[in-house]
């Protein structure tokens, strides 16, 4: 039993884990969230690692469990991962690109008992589909697969992030999710760190962009009837004056592991500048309660101003820490998506640039690239 | 409308399970996860697409017998849970 006044007390435990089984890709999707810096495969964690992971996370009482990447079908053991998962009592959750799920490993899939899929897709058209994930057919897999899965019964989700590049074909986006029977389809913007930061005046759409595809949206919802996928539409937080309640806040709820086992309140936490603890090294529940890192931008006492003294701050936790980093340089600055932030100009100004731009070039989310960007890191 | 003679189960897309975390029933789906009261874990619980609403109330009302409007309640329960789809 806990003490009175310990940690464990006053924290809650995490609900939700997200394994990043591994960042090797077939695809190279320049919106992507993974770290510029991509590492090396054979710093992975053994297939015993993840199962301990597992179990430890599920003793602290976490349910939702969500294994992707890179792409987790990479990862040979994720059958055996799944099995271990369903029997611990996770809800489990495969985010896959689709490349390489084979009819065989659908089923194998089920057998483990893996419990949902969600799909992602870059557009509805087969063309702009297999120029933004940098392989060619990867929109015709990526359909037939789709059906496969719906046919083995599992919930489905659709992802498709969407960008200049394909915001104007929301409708068609939506009519093939339809005809893909998606139970859920998100239709979100890219978040803008890592590889999508790299590309953000490339990809994020402008604000006329998205209001004229958030009434498409809407008026297919009303024509519903309930019927048919549920449409989340998420918009750039770039356009908004609050941020958003990032990860429901640091160390709350949310616990995520890198392919190398760092463990972090957010997958994109490897971008800042902090030390991470390792689940090799030591074992969750000391982690989440006791560590450094998850201790840091927890609760409200962290706060400078003008976060510290504002009454909104239970709402939305001061924002993001990534993105007050990558923009204001703090990470302990509020989120300058805020308007009370005096950094939120910057905001304003990468909203205009990325409206200004005309050049649809963008940077390939690749291993050489990785290597190009982080030699000239050094 | 709920119907008495009718049975009916959670909905495929959603699994209902005890988590002794939260020491409560609750219901999980892609990506996330309702927490349920005491009575709504007690009344899923026990649909599993054989058992009409009838027999259903019957077994409630013996195991709660002081409680005198169920019938209403459990009704009323279903209802919404038709309505937001945790039931079909
Ligand atoms: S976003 Fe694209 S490149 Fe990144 S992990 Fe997913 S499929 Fe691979
Ligand atoms: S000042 Fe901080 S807490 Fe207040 S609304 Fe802005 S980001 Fe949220």
């Amino acid at each position: 039993m806990p003490k009175s006044g310990s940690a464990e007390n006053s924290i809650n435990p995490p609900l939700w884990l997200l394994l990043e089984l591994t960042y090797r890709c077939p695809l190279s999707c320049p919106y992507c969230a993974n770290p510029v810096d991509l590492g090396d495969p054979a710093d992975e964690l053994s297939t015993e690692d993840w199962l301990k992971v597992l179990e430890q996370a599920r003793a602290m009482g976490a349910v939702q469990l969500g294994l992707s990447g890179g792409e987790p079908l990479l990862r040979k053991d994720l059958e055996v991962i799944v099995a271990k998962a369903r029997e611990l009592g996770f809800y489990t959750n495969l985010i896959t690109s689709g490349i390489g799920l084979t009819n065989k490993r659908l089923k194998a899939l089920k057998d483990a008992g893996l419990d949902h899929i969600q799909v992602s897709f870059q557009s509805a058209d087969p063309d702009t589909n297999d120029a933004i994930a940098g392989k060619r057919k990867a929109f015709e897999t990526k359909q037939e697969l789709a059906r496969q899965v719906k046919a083995h019964g599992f919930p489905m989700v659709l992802n498709f992030v969407i960008s200049k590049q394909n915001i104007e074909n929301i409708d068609a986006i939506m009519q093939l999710s339809q005809s893909l029977e998606a139970d859920y389809v998100e239709l979100a913007t890219a978040q803008y760190y890592g590889w999508a930061l790299q590309n953000r005046d490339q990809l994020m759409p402008t604000l006329e962009q998205v209001r004229t595809a958030e009434a498409q949206v809407n008026a297919v919802r009303d024509s519903q009837n309930g019927v048919g996928p549920r449409f989340i539409f998420v918009t750039p937080d770039y356009y908004e004056t609050r941020p958003k309640a990032c990860m429901s806040g640091w160390g709350n709820i949310f616990l995520s592991v890198a392919p190398d086992g760092r463990a972090m309140p957010c997958h994109s936490a490897a971008l800042l500048p902090l030390s991470f603890p390792n689940v090799r090294d030591s074992n969750l529940k000391s982690i989440w309660y006791e560590s450094e890192l998850f201790n840091k931008y927890r609760g409200f006492d962290w706060m400078p101003e003008p976060c510290r003294s504002c009454d909104e701050k239970e709402k939305d936790f001061g924002g993001c820490r990534c993105q007050a980093l990558l923009l204001t340089g703090d990470a302990a600055n509020a989120d300058p998506v805020c308007d009370k932030s005096p950094h939120h100009h910057k905001i304003v100004s990468a909203a205009e640039s990325a409206a200004a731009c005309r050049n649809g070039e963008t940077l390939a989310r690749t291993v050489q690239n990785s290597q190009i960007i982080m030699q000239t890191r050094v | 409308m709920i119907q008495e003679n009718q049975a009916y189960q959670v909905h495929k897309l959603f699994r209902l399970q005890y988590e002794p975390a939260q020491n409560a029933w609750v219901l999980l789906y892609p990506e996330g996860m309702i927490k349920l009261s005491e009575s709504a874990g007690e009344i899923l619980r026990l649909l599993d697409g054989e058992r009409t609403v009838a027999q259903m109330i019957a077994e409630l009302q013996a195991r709660f017998p002081q409680a005198d409007t169920l019938t209403e309640d459990v009704t009323e329960f279903l209802g919404e849970a038709h309505a937001k789809k945790w039931i079909c």
